[in-house]
């Protein structure tokens, strides 16, 4: 049975291309890996070579032929004696260099439908109930921290941290204070310098099912590991068909601390706050950083959980409970209001709460969002607030462009445009690397002075 | 560098005892050319096992030149010996292997089915990843397959990642990891090497060098082209080994393998060997000669390796032979057929498998 020899797509984007030259003639034996024909690609001159063997019966399209289709049949091979036909035999498949495929078994494939399905619609859990009579504690963010780290590690064998100083230095900010002589060195394990190494050990114990925790001395240095926590975390899931998996928490202070210059001062919120695949979580409190990262260390994906140096230490009443776990996806509304709504996360939301106890001096009520995760967002929690209040400001310390206010100032167009009184306002860093000096570090981070300038424009006040 | 021909001048040894606690050298300077011992049945598979990894390569390529697998496609035509001879010292199922991009012939070797593997290069719902990752990303957890990576490099700590999941549970599996002699020159190969050796994981490196980084051959990329001797200032043992005589790679495979299994921590294995093809289809493969590349097919093969041993010893006769070609094309037309006619994925995959 004579074989097709069908001119051949050799780039992703060739749809045609010269038949350069022929290296084998008429009558001439071909056997596997010969090379038959030259080609032109829209890239280089590539080489067809043979699979079969068999005699190279005729040639259809001579050499020098220019715009040749991918597909079309190009020459014949098969046993001595076969007929030339000059045409492709009837019911045969057509074949780039040998075997027969059935063609009228190949489903070519389907135009992109131009419509899109829609995105399934995301619904966050409201936060559980704090029974009534529950004491509260003062506690800082930092013991908040450590102990969900250590509830989560008594309640499960399978969770480790993993990172620079985690252990015997008991954490560059004491985070981990503690946790090795609880829990030994098999599950508090100090790294060397090498966050792109251990960020990829991390990935790869989180497919084989463990629920590592790994610390980034601060969210800056993971720059080194932002391969391994994009490409092989964030997008394992989906390229394996929901096969694979990745439980991993990325944890660590970002931000701007004081004083440490361009390269440790960078809020990475809307960078990860991007990326399909991840979580991306942002405390403000104690208690949402306790109950947060317990959240974060179960939940079964990839979770960016982004601290702050600064707020390490403050301190705030925390519920005691013995298993105090919040919803990831959830804002949580700080302080209600009717005038303008103030949407935050993280650090941003001191200057926020500060802007609104000088704005209630000045008779405007302010409605704070602390928005908690920025990845998925509760949009319909500050959309239901800016119904109430037609007006929205947002607070972040990254810089202005593709910024979480960004995302929100659309979102807020998007699904409410008729409720708006005033555009949105965006209080963001400025848009500069950090500078070591202090007066241009303060210029450079939000204030609370324009959080407050802000909510008098888009209130008219 | 030089991978050296003439396989009449290798010393034979005989089958790794087991139990042994001596590591390779960690110098070496010359390939390790000790060789298994194989019996009739272990050829037979050998041979099998490489030819339909073969025959797949050339099935995709012709899939490729139709238009039917679209993207990068990285043949692995030339270098099966490798994956066949380290599988045999596997525990399929329970030893992880990792990869990169030139995947297919690995998760062949792994057991994963044909019919799966080709659906995914064609992008459709019957494929591995369900027509989602295609022929860089594809993952089986039944066969412990963790992928095929698409970053040059960036399967190295996952492979050590899976180890340290090893060692923390403390079950006795090994997790093998296998990248390019390119790759080879990647900062996480390192950061990972100075952590697989510093907690003793049970890894073992398979640096496949195949002498060219796409087009930059190992000479002008490589300052230290030894590859056995990367993991040297790490006190990893390697060795540089014959990667075309899947003998040899077996060999090698066993005494790396019960060096990570008994906890004496990292291994690496420089497989010295060669693809026939270009870096993908659409590499032109201008960097070398005609003549290079015809040397190694005639003289170096590591499927004609095996037929010509098969043959000589009386084990099989050129109609065994045929019959096994025959079975080969058989279960590669099958799954050339699937993996033309099975549906694309269904619009609603495009939002599912994103989160958990």
């Amino acid at each position: 049975m004579a074989i097709d020899i069908l001119m051949p797509a050799l780039s992703p984007t060739m749809e045609e291309g010269k038949l350069t030259k022929w290296l084998k003639k008429v009558g001439d034996d071909v056997k596997s890996g010969d090379v038959l024909a030259e080609i032109e690609t829209d890239k280089a001159t590539m080489e067809i070579e043979a699979v079969d063997e068999g005699k190279l019966l005729e040639i259809l399209v001579a050499e020098g032929t220019e715009g040749v289709k991918v597909n079309a049949v190009i020459a014949r091979v098969g046993e001595e004696g076969e007929a030339a036909t000059g045409k492709p035999e009837a019911g045969e498949a057509p074949q780039p260099a040998a075997e027969a495929a059935p063609a009228e078994k190949t489903q070519p494939m389907a135009q992109a439908s131009s419509t899109v399905p829609a995105a399934p619609a995301v619904k966050a859990e409201a936060d559980p109930d704090i029974p009534a009579g529950t004491e509260f504690e003062s506690k800082t963010v930092r013991e908040a921290l450590r102990e969900a780290m250590a509830e989560e590690m008594r309640r499960d064998e399978d969770v480790f941290l993993m990172g620079e100083e985690v252990a015997e230095y008991q954490g560059a900010y004491k985070i981990s204070q503690g946790l090795l002589d609880e829990f030994g060195a098999r599950r508090v394990i100090d790294t060397p310098i090498t966050e792109h190494g251990f960020a990829g050990i991390g990935v790869g114990a989180a497919f084989a099912g463990l629920k590592p925790i790994v610390e980034f001395m601060t969210f800056n240095f993971a720059m080194q590991a932002i391969d391994q926590i994009i490409n092989s975390a964030a997008k394992t899931l989906y390229m394996s068909g929901g096969q694979m998996g990745c439980p991993i928490v990325f944890r660590g202070p970002n931000g701007a601390a004081a004083r440490v210059g361009a390269q440790h001062s960078q809020d990475y919120a809307a960078w990860y706050g991007m990326i399909p695949g991840l979580k991306v979580v942002m405390p403000y409190s104690a208690a949402d950083a306790k109950g947060l990262l317990k959240a974060a260390i179960r939940d079964p994906n990839p979770v960016i959980f982004l601290e702050n140096e600064v707020l390490y230490g403050h301190h705030f009443e925390v519920p005691k409970l013995d298993d105090y776990v919040l919803p990831i996806g959830k804002a949580r509304i700080h302080k209600a209001g009717k005038d303008v709504t103030i949407v935050s996360f993280g650090m941003g939301m001191s200057y926020a709460i500060k802007a609104a106890d000088e704005l209630a001096g000045l008779g405007i009520d302010a409605e704070v969002i602390d928005l908690r995760t920025i990845r998925p967002m509760d949009i319909e929690t500050v959309v239901n607030s800016v119904k109430k209040t037609g007006r929205c400001v947002t607070v972040e310390e990254g810089w202005p462009q593709g910024s979480v206010g960004s995302e929100i100032a659309y979102q807020i167009q998007a699904n409410v445009f008729d409720y708006l009184d005033a555009p949105v306002a965006r209080i963001t860093g400025k848009d500069v690397p950090m500078p070591y000096a202090a007066n241009l570090e303060k210029l450079a981070l939000p204030n609370v002075g324009e959080v407050i300038e802000a909510v008098r424009a888009v209130t008219y006040r | 560098m030089a991978v050296r021909p003439a396989t009449e001048k290798r010393t034979r040894a005989s089958a790794p005892t087991s139990g042994t606690k001596k590591p390779g050298k960690t110098s070496n300077p010359t390939v390790n050319y000790q060789v298994a011992e194989f019996d009739k049945d272990d050829e037979f598979k050998a041979y099998h096992d490489m030819l339909l990894i073969r025959r797949f390569e050339e099935k995709a390529g012709q899939l490729y030149g139709m238009g039917l697998i679209g993207g990068f496609c990285h043949l692995y035509i030339g270098q099966e010996a490798v994956v066949v001879g380290i599988q045999k010292a596997l525990r399929e199922g329970e030893d992880q292997v990792t990869t990169s991009y030139r995947d297919h012939g690995h998760m062949l070797a792994c057991g994963m089915d044909p019919k799966g593997v080709m659906a995914e290069l064609t992008g459709r719902q019957g494929g591995y990843s369900r027509g989602k990752g295609g022929s860089m990303h594809m993952f089986s957890r039944e066969k412990q397959f963790f992928g095929g990576h698409g970053i040059v490099g960036a399967q190295v700590p996952i492979g050590a990642g899976l180890a340290f999941a090893n060692k923390y549970r403390g079950n006795d599996n090994v997790s093998v990891v296998y990248f390019g002699d390119g790759a080879a020159n990647q900062g996480q190969v390192y950061e990972t090497f100075n952590m697989a050796q510093l907690w003793k994981l049970p890894v073992i490196f398979v640096i496949e060098n195949n002498r060219y980084a796409m087009g930059t051959s190992v000479s002008r990329s490589s300052a230290q082209t030894d590859f056995a001797k990367r993991g040297e200032s790490f006190n990893i043992p390697g060795e540089q080994v014959d990667g075309m005589d899947v003998r040899a790679v077996n060999a090698a495979a066993d005494r790396a393998v019960e060096w990570a299994r008994t906890g004496n921590g990292p291994y690496i294995l420089e497989m010295q060997t060669y693809r026939y093809r270009g870096h993908s289809m659409s590499d032109p493969a201008k960097y070398r000669s005609k003549d290079e590349v015809q040397k190694m097919r005639d003289e170096r093969d590591p499927i004609e390796q095996v037929r010509k041993r098969l043959v000589e010893k009386g084990w099989a006769s050129e109609e065994d032979l045929k019959e096994i070609d025959k079975k080969v094309r058989a279960v590669v037309t099958e799954a050339a057929d699937f993996a033309s006619a099975d549906a694309e994925p269904d619009p609603s995959e495009l939002w599912t498998d994103i989160l958990r």
